[in-house]
Order: structure tokens, then sequence, then C-alpha cells
């Protein structure tokens, strides 16, 4: 997986003034996209445009420098990874990116049309206000009709437009019994133009088309602004999918090497994995040796021998040699597939869980119903006058109209959200926060999660020099991660390398050489003579002298100490579950002071442990990245991927962590409870404007004046009050 | 009150070209990048003439 981890600021909240489509602009045939994280300036733009025009075969190039991006038309023959090339030696980082996952003209158009019926609601309102300021500062008879007639002309289209998603919602929630926040607003807006007309046309006082037009501009405000958060996260999260560039390397018939789509594989094909590389598909090794990185899909440190007959599965890292692999299972029946099934049996056994929204609108829909019908029969039957009581109604259900309960929840969620942004964390799913809020329990998965995933030499000390000096010239000959870690160890203690002669390294097992007339072996522990142990180690034999064993751990992620002493403090309970070995899971959690770990755990054993503690009333947090945690990921009641993950574990998750660094996620859990205070103290300020303002509606002393005023004012409160968590 | 009979279309009509040219931005793609499009007016890459 391309370790690009740091955020990509393409979809800063606070930058994009309207995000309405981040794609829309490239040329129609661009062919490649590339991302280029370290662009900042106009200089950049223009270094970066005119380098790869001057590219013999790009017809032409555009950098977005919001979403930092370049998107390239350019002839067949031109491969991304030329033009990364190109730009490197201009001294800008780029990442080739996927343009097919980048297109997401569902959803682009989706807010594209809100905005529209928010600037058609907008414009409405201002000209419409206008003439009702005239009415309220005393226009009468004629003239007062005509400014209530203008403004029926400009309200009905303006709302047939603007207020549909409000009618729509609303006629699918009552199609099935239900009541959501919708049917009030539909029915607010729908009475104050009724009666608004029946009043114009008798001449009538009281006409709340400004009301109706502002209740369905702030409301459409509400909804935009929560379709944007959401298309936020939703652009970034398409990027880091975009990042990984599914390609294979397919061997012909002939013999030859061709690199195709991972998507145009067929059963039976023959592919070659480099070392490095990451299995496509499922499969059967048919030729070579190798070990094999498994620790995404099972949690395992220790590397697996690989040779010909081994089933290997979509997602396993090639470590040494180059293997042939035959596909047996591609696209959706691979493992990852199955994995699914299990991510299902977790998503059924989740709760739903009700939004702060869903139930304020549960308590506060009928209410205002019950309220509004309540004084249309009181005063209907003290006056008689089906006019006054209609009205009344109507003044009513505009007042309680939840406006700025449409806002309350988006304005916070977006602040919050931006914060979040900023620290490195991408929130997914529109409830994350406010689960993230109740969070009283975190697991923390081990391999990849609180470990980098790479390793550390422990003992260093225990060999003498010359021993040291053959295993740094050995292990400098390989590209294994423990040959890395060692000779990197050794390199830094200011050890120099022995002389070697024939350095070989044999796939699968380690390096040998000859040290004078000696032999030299590093690697595996059956292949130079010893006994296997439970932690990750490399062996060195010289001659006939016994092995002796390099002990490595998994290197810390930086702040994974700091989050889980934080979370504790916090009065968290932290737990660990790995499919690790015992003995390395206690290790860590000894380092870590984690009390509570549980080791060699199946992905269903982390799953059902999960649904256990939700069944005991708690609210569990999971921080996992591997293919076992996915159904855990799914089962937990709020979850946390890091960018590094797989990519179904980032889908299964709520909130993903864009840095390397694991220190946002206590702060995250003290943004969320903060954002879910904020978004109480909101319905609480909606509440209060409505105990002032509802008496006077209900007794008939609401104009369209103080209607109008009571709703710019709620919103207005409700808005600023979610801008002090940024 | 004659008056009226002027004004009243002409703020309409100025409303009306304001939702119109906010559309036409919208629809032209205007806010797809709009850091990027403040740092391009810097640019002297095209001063002299347009880009082709």
């Amino acid at each position: 997986m391309t370790a690009h981890l740091t955020p990509p600021p393409a979809a800063c909240p606070g930058c994009l003034a309207a995000p309405i489509n981040p794609v829309v602009d490239l040329p129609v045939d661009a062919r490649i996209a590339l991302s280029l994280p370290t662009i900042h300036c106009q200089g950049c733009i223009s270094a970066v445009e005119r380098g790869l025009n001057a590219h013999p075969g790009v017809q032409s190039a555009r950098v977005n420098l919001t979403l930092k991006r370049a998107m390239i038309d350019a002839d067949p023959d031109i491969r991304a990874a030329d033009l990364v090339s190109v730009l490197d030696g201009l001294g800008y980082e780029a990442h080739e990116l996927d343009p097919g996952t980048l297109a997401a003209t569902q959803t682009n158009r989706a807010g594209r049309e809100l905005l529209m019926r928010l600037a058609v609601a907008g414009f409405a309102m201002m000209n419409v206000m206008l003439l009702s300021v005239s009415v309220w500062s005393g226009a009468t008879d004629a003239t007062r009709d005509m400014f209530h007639w203008i403004s029926a002309a400009i309200a009905l289209p303006a709302i047939a437009f603007s207020a549909q998603p409000f009618f729509r919602n609303a006629w699918a929630a009552l199609r099935v019994g239900h009541l959501n926040m919708d049917v009030p607003i539909s029915l607010a807006i729908g009475l104050a133009l009724a009666t608004s007309l029946w009043e114009t046309s008798l001449s009538g006082e009281h006409a709340y088309f400004d009301a109706a037009l502002a209740l369905t501009f702030f409301l459409l405000a509400g909804r935009y602004l929560d379709f944007r958060t959401r298309s936020i996260a939703r652009s970034a999260a398409e990027e880091l999918a975009a990042l990984e560039v599914p390609r294979a390397i397919r061997l012909t018939d002939a013999g030859n090497e061709e690199e195709v789509a991972v998507a145009s594989l067929s059963l039976g094909d023959l592919l070659l994995v480099r070392p490095g590389g990451r299995m496509p598909v499922d499969g059967e090794i048919v030729s070579g040796q190798s070990e094999l990185d498994r620790s995404l899909l099972t949690g395992e440190t220790l590397p697996v021998f690989a040779e010909p007959g081994l089933v290997v599965s979509a997602g396993e890292v090639n470590l040494t040699g180059p293997l042939t692999v035959r596909a047996i299972a591609v696209g959706q029946d691979t493992s990852l597939h199955r994995m699914a099934d299990l991510v299902a049996i977790a998503e059924s056994g989740r709760s739903r869980y009700t939004s702060l929204a869903d139930r304020a609108a549960r308590l506060y829909a009928p209410g205002v119903h019950i309220l509004s019908a309540l004084s249309f029969v009181g005063w209907y039957l003290w006056s008689g006058d089906m006019r006054v009581a209609l009205n009344i109604a109507a003044a009513v259900l505009i007042i309680t109209c939840p406006c700025a309960l449409g806002l309350a929840v988006p304005a916070v969620t977006t602040a919050a959200s931006g914060r979040l942004f900023r620290k490195g964390m991408l929130i997914k799913d529109s409830t994350a926060l406010e689960r993230l809020a109740q969070v009283d329990t975190v697991v923390f998965d081990k391999t990849g999660t609180l470990t980098a995933g790479t390793p550390d030499l422990t003992n260093l000390g225990d060999h003498n020099r010359r021993d040291l000096e053959i295993a740094l010239a050995l292990a400098s000959a390989s590209a294994h991660p423990l040959s890395v870690a060692l000779a990197r160890a050794a390199r830094d203690a200011g050890v120099k390398p022995a002389e070697i002669n024939d350095i070989t390294e044999v796939p699968g097992y380690g390096t040998e050489g000859r040290v004078g007339n000696q032999q030299a072996r590093l690697g595996r522990a059956a292949w130079v003579g010893a006994d296997s142990t439970t932690q990750s180690a490399a062996w060195l034999a010289v001659g006939d002298a016994p092995p002796q064993a390099f002990l490595f751990t998994d290197a810390l992620r930086p702040g994974a100490a700091q989050a889980v002493q934080a979370l504790q403090a916090a009065g968290k309970e932290v737990l660990l579950m790995s499919g690790d070995t015992t003995g390395a899971v206690e290790a860590l959690a000894n380092r870590l002071g984690i009390a509570k770990w549980l080791a060699e755990a199946l992905p269903e054993d982390k799953a059902s442990r999960i649904r256990k503690m939700s069944d005991q009333g708690k609210h569990v947090l999971m921080v996992g990245d591997g293919l076992n945690d996915t159904a855990a990921l799914t089962a937990a009641h709020v979850s946390i991927s890091p960018a590094s993950a797989l990519d179904a574990a980032r889908v299964a998750s709520d909130i993903v962590l864009l840095g390397q660094d694991l220190t946002p996620i206590a702060e995250a859990c003290d943004t969320a409870r903060r954002a879910t205070k904020r978004i109480r103290e909101n319905f609480r300020i909606a509440t209060v404007y409505n105990l002032i303002a509802v008496p006077l509606a209900v007794v008939g002393l609401a104009t369209p004046l103080i209607a109008a005023l009571a709703m710019s004012a709620s919103s207005i409160t409700v808005s600023l009050n979610a801008l002090r968590l940024r | 009150m004659q008056v009226l009979s002027y004004l009243i279309p002409i703020s309409l009509t100025l409303g009306a070209v304001g939702l119109v040219a906010f559309i036409y931005t919208v629809r032209s793609n205007q806010y797809d990048d709009p850091e990027g499009d403040s740092r391009r007016i810097l640019s002297d890459e095209w001063d002299d003439h347009p880009k082709p």
C-alpha cells in the first residue's frame, strides 16, 4: 500500500467556498490523474503545468490547487510513472490516482442541485422580504394587496422548486406511516402558503410568504452544510482509495510480461508478483520461493515461508523472491469477499443508532402538530371564525417550525469535522461524532495499528563486533524487512560491514556468502540449523559456530503510547486484541500499560468479543487496520482505521486517521464530546425561542414580523454557537 | 405612488439578474478550484494575449 500519509489537504472544509463538483473541469478524455500533496502556490502551478505540457505526448495538463491534483490529457502510450518522474525531477512529490475511482458524478449532481435550490430560495426570500418590510412599516389598502400579490407570484414558484426535497422526504415518511422532521416542515410551508393566499384574496392584513421562504432558505442551508461536510469526507476517502491503482503483471502464453488492471484478470491467469508486491488475487504458487507477510490479513508478524503449492490470499505481501501465482479466485470471489459475509453478520447485529436530531424530531414532530391542531380547534370553538382559526394554526406551525433545529446539528458537525480534519481525521459517517462521544471502552488491534508494521532490532548489544559486521554485510544485500531493520540498527551503532564474497540471496530462506573460507548464513531458523522462536528473529551462522539469534519487535506507531495514556487518563478502558502470538501481544501490552489483552484471536473472536461488551452496555471504539479486523470494526459502536489500512477495513470504519500519528484519537473523543454538548445546547436555544414565541402565536398575537424575527434570530444564534467549536 | 410601477419591476429584474449570474457561475464550474483561481491571477504567463 502506498504510504501516502500526509492528510491530503485537498478537501479542507474551510477553503472550499462551494465544492460543487471537484472533477468536472477535467479535460473530457482525461486519462491520468496525479495527486500532488506538496504544491501550495502560484509558482508551483506554473512549474507543474509547464513541466507536464513540455513532456512529449501530453496534450494538456491542468492543476487544481484546491484538491492538490493534476488532470492530464495525454496520448495512450504515456504512462503515469513517466509523468511522476518528470515531476520528481522538478522537485514535486506526485502519486498516481485511479481516475475511475475519482469520478463521482452522482454526488456532484446532488450537491449542485441543492445549491441551485438554495440560491433560488435565497433570491426569492430577499425580494419578498423587501416587499414585506414596506408592509410592516405601514403600507395599507391597495398597496398592501399589490405587495402581497407580487410576493405570492414570487413565493409560489420559488417554493415549488426549492422545497421539493422536504416535500419528497415527508411524503416518503408518511407513506410508510412515520413522522420525520420534514413532515412538520412541509406542513408549515404548505399551510403558510395556503392561508396567506386566502388572506391575500380577501385583502387580509397578514401574509406569511416571507416566512415560508425564509424557512425554506434556512433549512436548505442546513441541508447544504450537511451535504458539504459529507462530500468533503467522501472526496478525501475517494482519494485514498484512488491512490491504490490496482494493477497486476500477467504472464502471457509466450512468456512475456504485461501490466493489466486487476479487474480484467480471469481464473487460471499466471501472475508475476515481485518482491514487495501485494497479491492481487487469491491463488496458488506455481513457481518461486519467498516469504509472505500476512499481517494485514491475520495480524501475525512472523513471515510465512512460501513455496510452490501454497495457497495465497489477496492482500498478502511478497517479501523476498519473485513468485508466479495461478489465479484461483478473482474479483468478488477473493478472500476479501468471504470476509464480507462476516461483516454482514456484524452489521445486522449492530443496533441501529438513532441520531440526536432524529430523537429530537420524534419528540418534536407530534408535539408541533398537536399544538397547532389544538389552537385551531380552540380558536374555532371560541370565535367560530374559520379564517382566524386557520391563520393562528398557521402562525403556530411557522413559529415552531424546526428552523434552528434543522441547523443545530449540521452547523456543529461541520465545525467539528473541519477541526478534526485539520488534525488529520476524516469523519466518514454523519453520526460518527455523536457515537464517538459516548465511547467508554477502546479496543486496539496490534499489528499495523499500535505498531507501525516495521521491525526493530532489540538485542544488538548481545552480539560481538565480528558477528555484527558479518550480519550487516549479509543484511545489506537483502530487501527483506528484517534485513533492512538489522542493517539500519547496525549502521546506527557504527558497525562497518565485513568483507564477504559471493553474497547471494536465497529467496524464502535468507542470504549467504563466504567470509574467508567459512560459510556465513543469515536467515530463517531451520535454514541455519537453529530452533525456531515465537518472536520475529533472523539467525546468523558463521562456519560451525552455534547460530546467533537477532530478535525483533514491532516498532510502535508514533503517538501510540500517548494515545493509550490519554485514553486511560480520560477514564476509558483500553483493550488489546490481536491475531498475533501470545508472547508478542503480551510484550506490547506490558510496554503500553494495557492490562487486558487477547492474543491469537480469529476475526470471529474479535467481533463476538465486541458484541459481548456491547451487550453489557458498553460503547466500544474499535481501532484496527487489517482484514481480520473488518468484522470487529463493523460490530463496534464506532470505529477508526488508519489510512494505511486495507481498503476493506477503511470502508468498514466510521473514521479514517490520515496521519501516522495516533495521538489525535484521544483528542477526537474530546472534540466529539464537546460537539455533542453543543448540539444539545443548540436544541435548548431553539427550545427557548419557541417557549417565548409559541404562547404569542397561540393567543393570536404573532404577526409575520415576529415570526421573521424569531426565525432569523434563532438560526443565527445556533450557527454562532456552533462556530465556537472551531 | 406612480413611482412603484417603475421601482418594483426594476427591483425584481435586478434580483433575477443576480440569480441568473449565480446560476451561470455554478454551471460553468467556477467554484471548482477557488484557491487555484485566486493564485492564477498572479501568473504573468498569459498577460499579453489569452491562452489559445
